[in-house]
This record gives structure tokens, sequence and C-alpha cells, in this order.
């Protein structure tokens, strides 16, 4: 029998692998972007479990709201992405350190 | 008529139109400012005319509710002490707007926009009876000065006026500080409030003490003077004469309207210490004037010994009492402490326009390169003869009045203090009059001095603005003694009985 | 009686503010009639005065002009106070001013700065009337410094001369520290009167004398003493006493006019005018009294010394100027208040008379001034040479002339003196006669006797300077011959001062003189009998052998003597001691705390210091900020990790 316990997990590993996709990745920008949205489904996955299992609804609307954001957030993070590229002609993370103090 | 609100709020909106005015090409905002600054001063003579002279309490009073749940109001009013004050800034004002008329290219609506901005919010710190009114004036005011040195000063002006920000702003946020512990305690803002307050030795030190950083640094007294000199030195000439004749006074009155009525415990407590850094001041400050190899420099420290007279005079009162058991003496020396406030601003503000007028067709401020001006300028020879003697303490000028009513009143706390204070009478002769020898007097030491265009009737009319109140003062002081008897003494009757038991 | 006091004292202020404002506008002609009849009416207007004073019954008047400023309960006022001292002082001043005045068309005729110069001396007469006509200590302590100004200001008259505007400046910040000493004199006044008017002062004199204040937790000084000595502290510095005397030589370098109004009849006699006036407080005080007694009385001895040595006519003339001074000083510490009033008046006509002399003899040798290229002027310039032996005879006291009634009873008053300390002042100014003869003649000799020694083309243009120079010298050559007997009686042994002037009951040393005084004429043959008059022959016998027997004999005593010699020389070291030690220590002291302490320790070490620290504690933390996302990530999860391990586990 499938139970909470499993998609919490299933969320858990996602959640890990998104987090080790964005510092062990060095090279691509756009995988940073995909681990972040990695990050939302893991999120995602555990709103729904909670809803299902407790019966309450309003997890499933905030999983609406969560992906129309992620939407938003990676139309607008591939636009940042464009532009960066155009003037620096590179995505490669490791060159990007203008916060450096 | 609100004329509290009117010299406050007519040199902002002033400064504003100034501000818009100054993206009209062709159009010179110079006489809008000038006709703004003309305005405010015509609008704060009724301060005088229509003052009363017979009571202590606050005149010119407005009240308005503003953040109402903080006690945050609106509240306006001056007496003896903040009325003269406000004359001498908008009186100021005009001699800066003139004084920048040719010499400021770059940005001149910005520059004349800043001062009358500035000129509404100094008004305001002497006219607020709140205290949050008050420290958002103070910190206000700040903000223009900070620009006018860092964008119009001289070459290391980043330096000079972070330095002066910062140094002001420290001191400041205690005195917020205290003001909030004040309101929790009272449940007031109203400044006149604070001064009833039944306070404990231990809150009474560590107030005033908050309170001393605050003013300590504008005034300001040793050891936190380091900054007027950078900032004087960098500050194009119009911000010299208002830091030096308006922004020194703040310190000299905070002392007066906070740390005396609110802690007078304190004060008297603490007395060895205020009147040990103005002696400090006097002796120290200038030996060290005399050394200085910059004419902005000089005056700058010549500044602090000046003020330190007035600190001097405003803390030796417990010690007259004590000595003397008699407040007439303590008057004597606090008055004396203000009409020296007074008249330091027109002379000192007086010697930096000299030093900008020399600026402005040798562009160096070194006293070494200058020598015999007298030969090619001899009008202006003259004016700068007059504003160092006044600055050393001449009778007939005002720089006297307030150095002998100080020395005299010191007399009665201690012999020793009045001698050691009297050394500014040698001291202030000697860097005034030799700066005026090396500057002013000899030969014509170089073919740039030779060069030197005569004195335009701008100029002359600038320093004759300013010579004029200087020798009123001097020869008829009690025209503006008058309006301070009854704030003095009731000032005198609140504090020093609060001290003494 | 108001209306001519004011006139006297604003008309002079009123033509100096005209000229030096307007100067512009009008011609010389305009400047010096104004200047000329506005002293002019003083002068005529004093002698009104003083005739009022004393034929006309005049009393004392007190005037109050207007009120300065209350301090407190404390008035200061402005206004007059007119007796017979202030009226004779007004007298003096606005005469010498006058003749002065005269003087001065001739000898600033063909200087630049004619109108200037007439606007400043204009100004002076007005601040030593103010002085003179003060009725209480801060209208003194404005005269006081006023004048000090235009000293100042005339000292340093000549724009361009270095050495001028350096000896101004000297002159000034001197005469400070003497103020400074006066200034808290007049604070002491304040403290023990509560008033600083001279009638309510004066009146609680003994009140005073009664009072102590604590100068160290040991040390209780009475009132009178300290007002004493701090008011004479003040003299010092404005009457070139010991040691405070050093800038009067050094003012020579103003133009002559000056020389004789300010530097020698006026100005420097205030503070001997002033001690006068303070007489109820100073005859509290044997300590202060001795002290101004010791100090002048040395004063008139050794620094007339040094005027032995000098070659220039006008520092001769100078410290002559000091060693007089010291004699009306010591005069009035024994007690013989009006004995130095009386010298300070025949003085200021006869030293005023030999500096005009010494000017008609530089104007006509074109500003040359040293004494070694002169000689031989007296057929040249028969008025400036007989007016100068008159002055000259009149300085050294020979009987008869105005100085010897003056001197002579100070000399007889000391003698007589109470104040501790006067048998060694009564040798000094005994002595000071000899010196004063030696300085005088040898500088008559060297001026107008012997061979020319200028070059040949100057002797060719000497001649008599014009009748506006010599006019003045005549118009002073008056009182310096008559004055002395017409006003010996009434002055030192009359009661002519009345209440203005105080002693102590019986301690008057003229009054103890009088018994002996049988008129001015018997005074006159006494001359000739007393010790001074052979010091006098003396000194006219060595002058005579050195300078004209055997001109060699200076030169060669000076070899055989010469550490005294560079003594004198050096005038006592005292500028090596202020210039060199004292001025030059506190710059050093300045320097110190400038580089030291203020840029060194508050400004480098704590100010930029803080600045410092925050900055090197930033490049230390600065590393953490790598500026790559993952080292953030990174941190983010390990704090999102650390925090909810404390959220569980705490």
């Amino acid at each position: 029998m499938i139970g909470l316990y499993h998609y919490l997990g299933l969320g858990a590993v996602v959640f890990a692998v998104a987090v080790a996709g964005m510092f062990i990745n060095r090279k691509n920008m756009i995988l940073l972007l995909m681990c972040v949205e990695l990050m939302l489904l893991a999120v995602n996955i555990n709103f729904i479990a909670f809803s299902r299992f407790s019966g309450n609804i309003s997890g499933q609307v905030f999983v609406f709201f969560i992906l129309t954001v992620a939407a938003a957030e990676a139309a607008v993070g591939l636009a940042i992405l464009v532009v960066l590229f155009r003037n620096r002609n590179s995505i490669n993370v490791s060159e990007i350190n203008h916060l450096k103090g | 008529m609100p004329y509290l609100s009117l010299v406050i709020w007519i040199p902002i909106l002033g400064g504003l139109v100034v501000f818009a005015a100054a993206r009209i090409p062709k159009l010179d905002v110079r006489w809008i400012a000038l006709f703004f600054a003309v305005l405010v001063f015509g609008l704060s003579i009724p301060l005088y005319t229509e003052f009363n002279i017979h009571t202590a309490a606050m005149q010119f009073t407005e009240k308005l509710p503003w953040i109402s749940a903080y006690h945050v109001n609106y509240f306006l009013g001056v007496d003896g002490i903040a009325m003269p004050m406000i004359l001498l800034t908008t009186f100021t004002t005009i001699l800066v707007v003139l004084a920048g008329w040719k010499v400021i290219q770059y940005r001149l609506g910005q520059y004349l926009a800043a001062f009358l901005i500035m000129e509404g919010l100094m008004n305001g710190v002497f006219a607020a009876l709140n205290a949050m009114l008050f420290y958002l004036f103070w910190e206000a005011m700040l903000i223009p000065m900070f620009l006018i040195i860092g964008i119009w000063g001289g070459p290391r002006r980043i330096y000079a006026a972070i330095k002066f920000f910062l140094y002001t702003f420290i001191g400041s946020v205690l005195m917020l500080v205290a003001f909030i512990w004040l309101y929790l305690y009272s449940g007031s803002f109203n400044i006149i409030d604070f001064s009833h307050l039944q306070l404990t030795p231990t809150t009474q030190i560590l107030l005033f003490l908050a309170f001393f950083m605050a003013f300590a640094v504008k005034v300001p007294m040793v050891p936190v003077h380091t900054w007027l000199p950078d900032a004087h030195v960098e500050a194009p000439t119009g911000g010299s004469v208002i830091l030096a004749a308006i922004m020194l006074k703040m310190g000299a009155y905070g002392f007066l309207r906070f740390s005396l009525p609110v802690t007078p415990w304190a004060s008297m407590r603490l007395q060895w210490l205020m009147m040990g850094l103005s002696l400090v001041a006097i002796i120290y400050i200038g030996l060290v004037a005399l050394m200085q190899k910059d004419m902005k420099k000089l005056i700058a420290y010549s500044s602090i010994t000046h003020m330190g007279f007035v600190t001097l005079g405003f803390f030796s009162v417990f010690m007259i009492w004590a000595n003397t058991h008699s407040l007439d003496a303590g008057r004597l020396a606090v008055e004396g402490g203000l009409v020296q406030m007074i008249s330091h601003g027109l002379v000192s503000g007086a010697l930096f326009l000299c030093v900008g007028v020399l600026y402005e067709r040798m562009h160096t401020r070194a006293i070494g390169e200058y020598g015999g001006v007298i030969n090619t300028m001899p009008k202006f020879g003259y004016f700068f003869l007059f504003f160092a003697l006044a600055n050393s303490g001449l009778p007939f000028t005002s720089g006297f009045v307030g150095e002998f009513m100080v020395t005299l009143g010191v007399f009665h706390a201690n012999f020793w203090i009045a001698v050691l204070a009297a050394v500014a009478l040698i001291t202030a002769a000697s860097y005034s009059l030799w700066l005026v020898k090396r500057v002013v007097f000899g030969k014509v030491t170089s073919s740039r001095v030779a060069a030197l265009k005569i004195i335009s009737p701008r100029e002359i009319l600038i320093l004759a603005l300013l010579v004029l109140p200087t020798l009123l003062i001097g020869i008829y002081p009690e025209i503006i003694l008058r309006v301070m008897h009854a704030s003095v003494t009731h000032l005198l009757l609140q504090v020093v009985p609060a001290a003494m038991g | 009686m108001e209306a001519i006091l004011l006139v006297i004292l604003l008309g002079p202020l009123a033509a100096s503010a005209v000229i030096l404002l307007g100067g512009e506008y009008f011609g010389r002609r305009v400047a010096h009639t104004l200047a000329i009849s506005a002293v002019f009416i003083s002068f005529v207007l004093s002698l009104y005065v003083l005739y009022q004073g004393i034929w006309g019954g005049m009393g004392r008047i007190e005037q109050t002009l207007y009120v300065w400023g209350f301090g407190g309960p404390y008035q200061f006022t402005l206004g007059f106070l007119i007796d017979r001292l202030s009226a004779l002082m007004m007298a003096i001043v606005t005469f010498v001013s006058f003749a002065v005045h005269v003087y001065t068309i001739g000898y600033m005729a063909d200087d630049s700065g004619y109108k200037r110069f007439f606007g400043y001396i204009a100004l002076f007469t007005f601040s030593m009337l103010l002085l003179v006509m003060a009725d209480n200590f801060l209208q003194l302590f404005i005269g006081w410094e006023l004048v000090g100004l235009v000293s100042y200001l005339l000292i340093g008259f000549y724009l361009k001369k270095e050495s001028a505007i350096f000896a101004g400046l000297k002159a000034f910040i001197v005469n400070r520290v003497g103020d400074f000493g006066f200034f808290i004199g007049i604070a002491t006044v304040l403290y023990f009167a509560g008033s600083l008017n001279y009638e309510t002062v004066f009146s609680q004199a003994g009140l005073i004398a009664g009072k102590h204040i604590w100068i160290t937790s040991h040390l209780a000084v009475s009132g009178a003493t300290l007002i004493g000595i701090l008011l004479f502290v003040g003299a010092m510095g404005k009457s070139a006493q010991i040691p405070l005397h050093i800038w009067l030589p050094d003012s020579m370098e103003g133009p002559t006019p000056i020389s004789a109004l300010i530097h020698a009849a006026t100005m420097v006699t205030a503070g001997v005018y002033m001690v006068a006036r303070m007489s109820p407080i100073y005859s509290h005080s044997l300590l202060a009294m001795t002290l101004v007694m010791v100090v002048g009385a040395s004063g008139a001895f050794f620094l007339g010394l040094v005027g032995i040595v000098q070659t220039d006519i006008k520092r001769v003339i100078a410290y002559s100027t000091i060693s007089q001074l010291g004699y009306m000083t010591a005069a009035l510490g024994a007690g013989a208040y009006a004995g130095g009033i009386f010298h300070l008046m025949t003085h200021a006509s006869f030293k005023a008379l030999l500096f005009l002399g010494a000017g008609s003899v530089i104007i006509a040798l074109h500003h040359e001034q040293d004494m070694r290229k002169m000689g031989g002027l007296w057929k040249r310039m028969p008025i400036t040479y007989i007016t100068f032996w008159a002055g000259s005879l009149a300085l050294i006291g020979f009987p008869g002339f105005a100085g010897y009634f003056s001197k002579d009873a100070i000399i007889d008053a000391i003698a007589h003196s109470v104040t501790p300390g006067a048998g060694y002042a009564y040798w000094m100014v005994l002595l000071g006669v000899l010196v004063t003869t030696l300085y005088t003649f040898r500088m008559i000799f060297l001026t107008f006797h012997g061979k020319p020694r200028m070059d040949a083309h100057t002797w060719e243009h000497v001649k008599e300077s014009p009748w506006v120079v010599t006019f003045p010298l005549i118009l002073l050559a008056i009182p310096s011959v008559f004055l002395g007997g017409i006003a010996l009686g009434p002055l030192d042994y009359g009661n002519f001062f009345g209440t203005s002037i105080v002693n102590r009951i019986g301690d008057n040393p003229l009054s103890l003189g009088a018994a002996d005084f049988h008129g001015a004429w018997q005074f006159f043959l006494q001359g000739f009998t007393t010790p001074a008059f052979y010091l006098i022959l003396t000194g006219i016998a060595i002058t005579w052998v050195c300078y004209i027997w055997k001109p060699g004999l200076p030169a060669a005593l000076r070899r055989r003597f010469w550490p005294i010699a560079v003594v004198l020389e050096r005038k006592f070291f005292f500028d090596e001691i202020f210039i060199g030690g004292i001025a030059r220590s506190g710059r050093e002291l300045g320097t110190f705390l400038w580089r030291f302490i203020d840029a060194g320790i508050i400004d480098g070490l704590v100010v930029n210091g803080t600045a410092r620290l925050v900055g090197a504690s930033s490049r230390v933390i600065r590393r953490l900020q790598t500026g790559y996302l993952y080292h953030y990530a990174f941190v983010m999860v390990v704090g999102l990790a650390v925090m909810v391990g404390w959220l569980i586990w705490r």
C-alpha cells in the first residue's frame, strides 16, 4: 500500500536532486532554472499528498497557484538568461560572479 | 500670521521652485532664489519686532496634530534663545545666495535649491517644540549639506562629506534613543514637558551623555571636532558659511534646549567635563589654529575656539551659583554665550566669504601663496582686516561682547578658569592678525597676486551687509540681549535649583 | 555741557569716518581740513572744559550716554566722567594731536597714503578721548583696545614694508598680553564690586580691599591687590614697562608723526593715567604699589641705558620714552599720583617736540634715520635745532625747563615715599638722570654738531623744513619750556585733582615734600644744588668729551667693555626671549598639537582608525561573498538544515 510517507519520500528525493543539481552543476544556467522548477515540483508533490491524505482541497488550489507562478518565473528567468547571453556570450555559471565582494 | 511655518515652508517651497525652474533654459534662477531668500528674511523680521521681551514663554506658537497615536505633533514656537538664531539663518541665506552668484557654474539651480531647502529645515530645528519634529528637521538638514559638500566641494569632497555625515549622524542617533526613552517615560514628545520630569541620577547621566554625543559633535567640542576642518576646507564657500554660521550653533542650542533643562543634575555633575573640554578648545585649538597653512582650516579651528566660549558660558552656571549663591553672573555667562553664537555666525561667515573672494580669483587657499593682497585689492584688504579684528575680539565689534560677558561671568565661578579663557585674547589676536599679515599686508609676493582683480560691487555688498550687524552688536549689544533676558532668567531659575537642590 | 563733550568726542570720529569711507571722492585738502578742524574744535572745547574745571567751578560731571548692555542685574554703560584729571588729559591729548595733525601736512606731503593717515590719526584721537573720558571700566577697556588698534594700523602704515608690518603685529600681540591681564582685572572688579562704574567701585574700595579671593588653596589675595596687579599688567603693555616694553622701539617703523602722538605723548601714557585714575584702589594695596614702583623705576634706569647705544635717532627717543614712562610709573607706585600725571603732561609736550624735531631732521635728510650719517645740521636747520635743544633740556630735567620741575618732584617724592622698595627706586630714578643726559646729549651732538657725515649730495639739499613742520615745533616748545614752572605748584603741591586722586591719609609723598615747597622760583633755584643737577653736568661733560672732543673714544670704550656693550646692544636679550623663546615655543607647541594630537591621535588613530578597522574586517568578511550562485545556494541549504535541526532537536 502506498502511503503518505512514500509521497513525502518522493518529494524529498526530488528536492534533494534539485539541490544537488544546483551546486554540483557549474556549467549551465539553464540547468539551474530547471532545478528551481524541480524544487517547486517537490513542493507541489508534498502539497498534493497532504491535500489527499488530510482531505483538504486547499492544498491542491495552492498547487495551481504555484504552477502559474512557476510558469511566469520560468518565462522571466529565460528572458534574463537571453539578455545575459547577449551581453556576456556565455551562460557558464562559474563565470558569473559579479556579486563577488 | 503663522510666521514660523512661513519661514520653514516658504524656503522649502522656494527651493522646489528653483529646482524645477533650473530645467527651463535661459531662465536666471538666481533671481528667483534671491527673491525667496529676501522674502523669508522679510518674514522673519516680525519675529523680532513683534517679540514680547517680557515673557519667557514660547511665542508665535502653532500646534497641529500630526501622528496623534504617538503624540507627535506639528508644534512650533520660539523664545528669546531660538528667535535670534532664526534671524541669523534667514539673514545668512541671503548672503549665501549672493555669494554663489558668479562662482557656481555647475548645476547652479540645484545648488541654490539645496540652500533654500536647508534654510527651511534649519529654521525648523530652531522652531520645533516637539522632539520628533526637532529630530526630523535635525536629520533632514544633513542631506542638503551632505550634497553641497559632496557635489560642489573641493578635491577631497567625498571623504569630507562622508566624514561630516557619519560623525554627526552617529551622535544624532543617540539623541533619538534619548527622545524615545523620554517619550516612553513621560508619554509626550513635547520638549517643554521634558524639562518638568523628575529623573533619577543614573537616568540623567545616561540621557546627558546621549545628548552630549549629538550636540558636542555639532558644536564641535574637542575631541570630536576633526570633521569640521575637513568639511570646511572641502565645502564650497556658501557651504562653509552655513556650516560655521548656523550648523555649529545647533549643538550649542541643543545644550541649552535639552541638556541643561532636561538633565540639570547630570549637567552639574559633568560640568567639569564640559568646562574642561571648553577650555581645551579655547587654548589647545587656539594654538593649533596658529599653525595652519590653509586659510579655511585656520578659520575652522578658530571657530572651535570661539564655540568653546559658548559652552564654557553655558556650563559654568552651577559653579557660579556654588561660589556666589546668585544667578546674576550665571545669566551674564549664558547670555554672553548666546551673543557669542550670533557674533561667531556673522564673523566667521564673513571670514569664509573673504576666503571665497580670494579663492575665486587664485584657486588656492594656501596662506603661503598669498601676500600683499592689499596692494591689488585695497578695499577687500580692509574688509578682511576688519573681520580678522572682529574675530580676535576687538571692542565695538560683536566678537568682543560674547568673550567679555562670558569671561566676566566665569570669573565668578573660578579665578583660574577665567584666566585660561582669557588666553584666547592673546591666541585669537595671534592667529587672526598673523593671517592678515601673511595674506593681506606686505609686498606683492607673486605675479598671481599682482594680477588679482579688484573686488566687485556684489562682493562689497555681501561684506558690507556683514559689517553692519557686526558693528551694531558691538556698539549696542542690548539690541540682541534684550530678547534673551527673560528666557535666560527663566532657564536658569528652572535649571540651577533643580540641580543644586 | 553734554553737547560739548559729545562734540569733543565724536568730532574726530566723524572726520575719521568721512575720510576713511569717502576718501576716494575728495582730495587731500578736504581730508586734512576735515581732520584738523575736527581736532582743533575738540582742542578748543577741551580747553574750555579745563577752564571750567579750574576756574569755572565745574564739579565732577557724570553722564551716562547709553546702556551698552544688561547682563543679568549688571548694567554696562558708556558715559563720561569729567573731572580735573580727565579734563587735563583731554587738553593734553587734543593739544598734541592738533600739533601732530598740522605737522603731518608737511611730513606726509609726498606719501600716497596721505588721506588714510589723517583718517587714522583722527580715529586715534577719538579712541584716546573715549578712554580718557570713560566713567567705567568697560569703556576704558574699549578705548584701551581701540588705541591699540590704531597704533597697530599706524605702525604698519607702510603696507609694503615687511619690518613695519611685523612691528605692528608685534605691538598688537604684546599689547594683547597686557590686555589679557587688564581684562581679568576688570572681571575681578566686577566680581568684587558688582559694577564696572568708577563711582560705585571706588566707593567700595575699602570693602574690596577687605575681601579675598583664593588663588590657590593656600594663597588668598586681597581684592585690591589682585585688581591692582592685574590692571597694572595692562599698563605694562600699553605704557611699555618691563618686560612688555619690547614693542615700543619697534613701533618706530611707523611714520614719525605717530611716534610723537601715539608712542610718546598720549597712548603710551594711558597706563599712567589709568593707574592714577584707579588710585582709590591702588592706595589700598601696598603690594601692588610696590610692584608698580619697582617695575617703573627699573625701566627708568635700565632701559634708558639701552638708549645710549642706539644708532637710530627715533629708537633713542623711543628708549627715552620708555625710561620716562618708568619715571611716571615709579611716581605712581610711590603714591605721588599727581607727580606722575604732571610728568606725563610735561613729557607729552617735550617728547612730542623731540619726535617731531627728529622727524624734521629725517625729512631734511630724505628719510635717513641713522645718527652716524648726520652731524653738523645746526647751521642749516636753526628752528629745528633750537627747539630740539629746548626739548632736550626739558627731557634731562635742566633746572628751569618743564621736565625739571616734574622730574625733580618725582625724585623728591620717591625719596619721601613709604612704599616698600622706595630706597631702590630712588637710586634708580636718580641714576636715571645721568643716563638720560648721556643719551640725550649723545643724540644732540651726533645729529646737530660735529662734522657732517652724510654724503655730499644730501648735504647740499639739507634745508629747514616748511612752516607746517616748524610751527608745531614752536607750538610744542612753549609748554616744554614754561609749563613746568606754572603748573608745578597747583598740580604737585596743591590740591588740584581734589577727590579724583586718592591717597591713604598721610601717605602722599608729595604732601610730605610740600613743607619744603615755597613756590616754583624757589624750587627752580634749589635745582642747582640737587645731586641730579651734578649728574646732568657730568653727563654733558662725558658726552662732550666722547662725541665732540675725542670722537674716537666711544669705539675704544666699546672694545674695552664689550660684554656690557653687547648686552645693551641686544637690549638685555628681551627680544630673543620673547620671539625666539616664547613665541617660537608657542608655534612649535601648536604644530605639535596639530600634527601629533589632532591629525595623529584623534583623526589618524580614532576616526580614521575606526574607518580602517571597519574596512579591514570587511576585507576579511568579503571573502565569503564569492559571487557564485552555487556557493550561496549551498550556504542556504546548510543554513536551512541547521535551523531545521535546531527546531527539531532543541
